[in-house]
C-alpha cells in the first residue's frame, strides 16, 4: 500500500518545480506552461485525497480545475497573440509598456 | 505466467494482422480507384500485381533516410512513430468477436478519443520539425482541422453512449442485439463518418497533405522508412476508425440471425463491415474533389458540431419520454 | 518495496524528471513535447488511483486540446529568434531560491499527513460495481449541478473572450 503522504509530497515537489519555472523563464509561453504544471500537481493531490478518503469530491474538483485550465489557456494565449500583434516580443522582461 | 504469455501472444497476432491489412489495403486502394477511373491498377508484380505491396515495402525500407540539415532532428525522428503507435494502440479496446478484445476497459470510447488526439501530434510535429514551408503549412492546417473535427466526433459518439448506457465497447455491441445504432442514430453516424474522414486526413478533407497545392504537406521532407511510417499510420488509422464505426453503429461482430448466416463466425461479419467502410473511403476519394480550407472549417463548426449537439438533445428527449 | 510502491516510485520519478526537463527546455516546442509525456504519466497515476474517467479526460483535454493550442500559438508566432537569446530572467536565482524554500516547507509540512479515519461511502468496491464514469456523473449532476453549470458559463466566457481578443480588426 502506498502511503497518502507520498502522493502529497510528489504533488508539492512538482508544484515547486512549476513555481521555479514560472519565476525564472523569460518566454511568456513557457511561464504559461509552468502554470499548467502547477495546476496538474494540485490535481494529483486532489485525486489522491479522493481515493484515500473514499469520497468523490476530489475527482469532481479536478474536473472543474481542468475546465478552468482550458478556459485560462484559451484566454491567455489570445492575450499573447493580441500583444504580439502590437509589439512583437514575448519575453516577460521586455513587456514593460506600463512602466513609468 | 501463462496468462501473461497468452496476452503477449494475442497482442502480437493482432498487431501483425493489422499490419498485413495495412500493406494490402494500399494495393486494394490502387485497384479500386484504378477500376473506377477505367484503368487496371497495378498489374506487373505477381499475378494481377498481388506482390506489389511487398515490393513497395522493400523499396521503402531500403531507400535512403534523408534528414533536412535544418530540421529539428529528435522531433523529426519521433513524429511518425507517435502516429503509428497511436493508430495501432486503438485496436487494444476493439471487441473483434464475442468476448474477444485485448483489453475490455470501461472507458473504451474515451480511450479511443484520447488516442486519436495523440495521433494528431505526429502530423503537427512532423510538419513543424521539417523546417520547410509546405510541411509547416500542412502541420498548421492539420492542428486546426483535427481539433475541430475531434469535437464533432466525440459529440456524435455521446448519442451512442446515451443509448447503450456505457462507454465500454463490448457493452455497446451487446446493446445492439435488437437494432443497430445506425437505425436509431443516423445523424450521429453521418457526423461520425465525416469526422472520421477528416481525422484520418483522407480526401475530400486531406488538406494537411493536399499534394496538388502543398506538394505532400507534412510529409514533404520525409523519405524512405519514415515516410512509410506516416503511410502506415494513415491506413492503420483508417482501419481503426472503420472498426469504431462498425462497433458503435453497425453492431460489431453481430450478423443477421437467419438460417445459414447465423452459423458464420462473428469475426467474419466484423471484417466484412470494416472492408465496407474501407471501400467507402476509396469510393469518396475517387469521386469527390478536395474542399477549400475555409469551407472545411465552416462545415466542421457550423454544420457538424450543431448537428451533433442537436442529436444529443434529441436522443435525451427520446430517452426521457 | 511492494509492487504498488515500485509502480508509484516509477511514476513519481518520471513525473519529477519530466517536469524539470519541461521547464528547462530552450525551445518551447520541446517543452510541449515533454509536457505531453508528463501528462500521459499523470494519467497513469490517475488510473492507479482508480480515477479512470479523469485519466481519459486528462489526455483528451490537456493533451488533445490545451497542448495543441500551445503548439498552435508557438507555431503561429514563429519564435525562431527566441532560441538564441537567454532563456532565464536576470534574477533567476531568486526564483529558484523561492521554489526550493517552498518545496522544503511544504514537504516538511505534508510529510506526516495521515488519512482521517472518517471515510466516505465511495469505497473501491462500490465504485467498481457501478463504474467510475457512472459514479462521477451521478455526483456531478446532482450535488454539484450548480458548479457544473457555472463551469459551462466560464467556458462560454473563454470562447467569446478568445475570439474577441485574437480577432483581426477590420478597418
Amino acid at each position: 500500500m502506498v502511503p497518502l503522504s507520498w502522493y502529497i509530497i510528489l504533488s508539492a515537489v512538482v508544484f515547486s518545480i512549476g513555481v521555479i519555472g514560472f519565476l525564472t523563464r523569460r518566454n511568456l509561453i513557457m511561464t504559461f506552461m509552468s502554470i499548467e504544471l502547477m495546476l496538474n500537481s494540485v490535481n494529483i493531490s486532489f485525486v489522491a485525497f479522493s481515493h484515500y478518503l473514499q469520497s468523490m469530491r476530489g475527482q469532481i474538483i479536478v474536473f472543474f480545475v481542468i475546465a478552468v485550465a482550458a478556459a485560462e489557456t484559451a484566454i491567455g494565449l489570445a492575450i499573447i497573440i493580441a500583444y504580439y500583434k502590437n509589439n512583437p516580443t514575448i519575453k516577460v522582461d521586455e513587456i514593460n509598456l506600463l512602466k513609468g | 505466467m501463462p496468462e501473461t504469455l497468452w496476452t503477449v501472444l494475442k497482442v502480437f497476432i493482432v498487431v501483425n494482422v493489422v499490419m498485413l491489412h495495412v500493406a494490402y489495403v494500399v494495393y486494394f486502394e490502387r485497384k479500386v480507384i484504378g477500376h473506377m477511373q477505367a484503368r487496371l491498377g497495378p498489374m506487373r508484380v505477381g499475378w494481377h500485381g498481388l506482390l506489389q505491396p511487398i515490393a513497395d515495402g522493400i523499396k521503402l525500407f531500403f531507400k535512403e533516410d534523408i534528414i533536412p540539415s535544418s530540421a529539428d532532428k529528435p522531433v523529426f525522428y519521433i513524429a511518425p512513430v507517435i502516429g503509428v503507435i497511436a493508430a495501432i494502440a486503438s485496436f487494444a479496446v476493439i471487441p473483434m468477436w464475442e468476448g474477444f478484445s485485448l483489453a475490455n476497459i470501461n472507458i473504451g470510447i474515451l480511450y479511443l478519443l484520447a488516442l486519436s488526439s495523440i495521433g494528431s501530434y505526429s502530423i503537427i510535429l512532423g510538419g513543424w520539425a521539417s523546417n520547410s514551408k509546405y510541411s509547416f503549412l500542412g502541420g498548421l492546417r492539420s492542428s486546426a482541422q483535427v481539433i475541430s473535427y475531434e469535437i464533432a466526433m466525440g459529440m456524435s459518439l455521446v448519442g451512442v453512449m446515451m443509448l447503450s448506457g456505457s462507454a465500454n465497447l463490448t457493452d455497446i455491441v451487446n446493446a445492439q442485439s435488437q437494432t443497430w445504432f445506425i437505425v436509431s442514430q443516423p445523424v450521429a453516424f453521418f457526423v461520425f463518418l465525416m469526422a472520421a474522414v477528416a481525422e484520418t486526413n483522407r480526401t475530400p478533407f486531406d488538406l494537411p497533405e493536399a499534394e496538388t497545392e502543398l506538394v505532400a504537406g507534412y510529409a514533404t521532407e520525409y523519405s524512405g522508412f519514415r515516410y512509410g511510417l506516416f503511410f502506415m499510420a494513415e491506413y492503420a488509422g483508417m482501419f481503426a476508425m472503420s472498426a469504431v464505426a462498425t462497433v458503435c453503429f453497425f453492431g460489431g461482430w453481430k450478423g443477421p440471425d437467419v438460417w445459414f448466416l447465423a452459423s458464420i463466425p462473428g469475426v467474419v461479419w466484423f471484417l466484412l463491415k470494416i472492408y465496407g467502410f474501407i471501400f467507402f473511403y476509396f469510393w469518396i476519394r475517387a469521386t469527390l474533389p478536395r474542399y477549400r480550407y475555409d469551407q472545411l472549417m465552416g462545415l466542421g463548426w457550423k454544420l457538424f458540431i450543431p448537428l451533433a449537439l442537436a442529436n444529443i438533445i434529441f436522443t435525451g428527449l427520446i430517452k426521457l419520454l | 518495496m511492494t509492487a504498488p510502491q515500485l509502480f508509484f516510485a516509477y511514476f513519481a520519478v518520471m513525473i519529477t524528471v519530466l517536469s524539470l526537463l519541461m521547464i528547462t527546455r530552450r525551445n518551447p516546442v520541446h517543452g510541449v513535447l515533454w509536457m505531453l509525456v508528463l501528462f500521459v504519466h499523470i494519467a497513469g497515476l490517475y488510473i492507479f488511483l482508480n480515477a479512470e474517467f479523469l485519466a481519459a479526460i486528462q489526455i483528451i483535454v490537456y493533451a488533445g486540446a490545451i497542448l495543441v493550442l500551445f503548439l498552435f500559438v508557438i507555431m503561429l508566432l514563429n519564435l525562431k529568434k527566441e532560441e538564441t537569446v537567454k532563456k532565464f530572467q536576470k534574477h533567476w536565482l531568486v526564483g529558484v531560491g523561492t521554489g526550493i524554500i517552498f518545496a522544503v516547507f511544504s514537504v516538511s509540512i505534508v510529510r506526516k499527513i495521515e488519512v482521517f479515519p472518517q471515510l466516505g461511502k465511495y469505497t473501491i468496491e462500490a465504485v467498481k460495481a457501478e463504474g467510475n464514469i457512472m459514479t462521477v456523473g451521478k455526483v456531478l449532476y446532482t450535488k454539484y449541478l450548480l458548479p457544473f453549470e457555472i463551469a459551462s458559463v466560464i467556458l462560454l466566457v473563454a470562447i467569446i473572450g478568445a475570439v474577441v481578443l485574437a480577432k483581426k480588426r477590420i478597418e
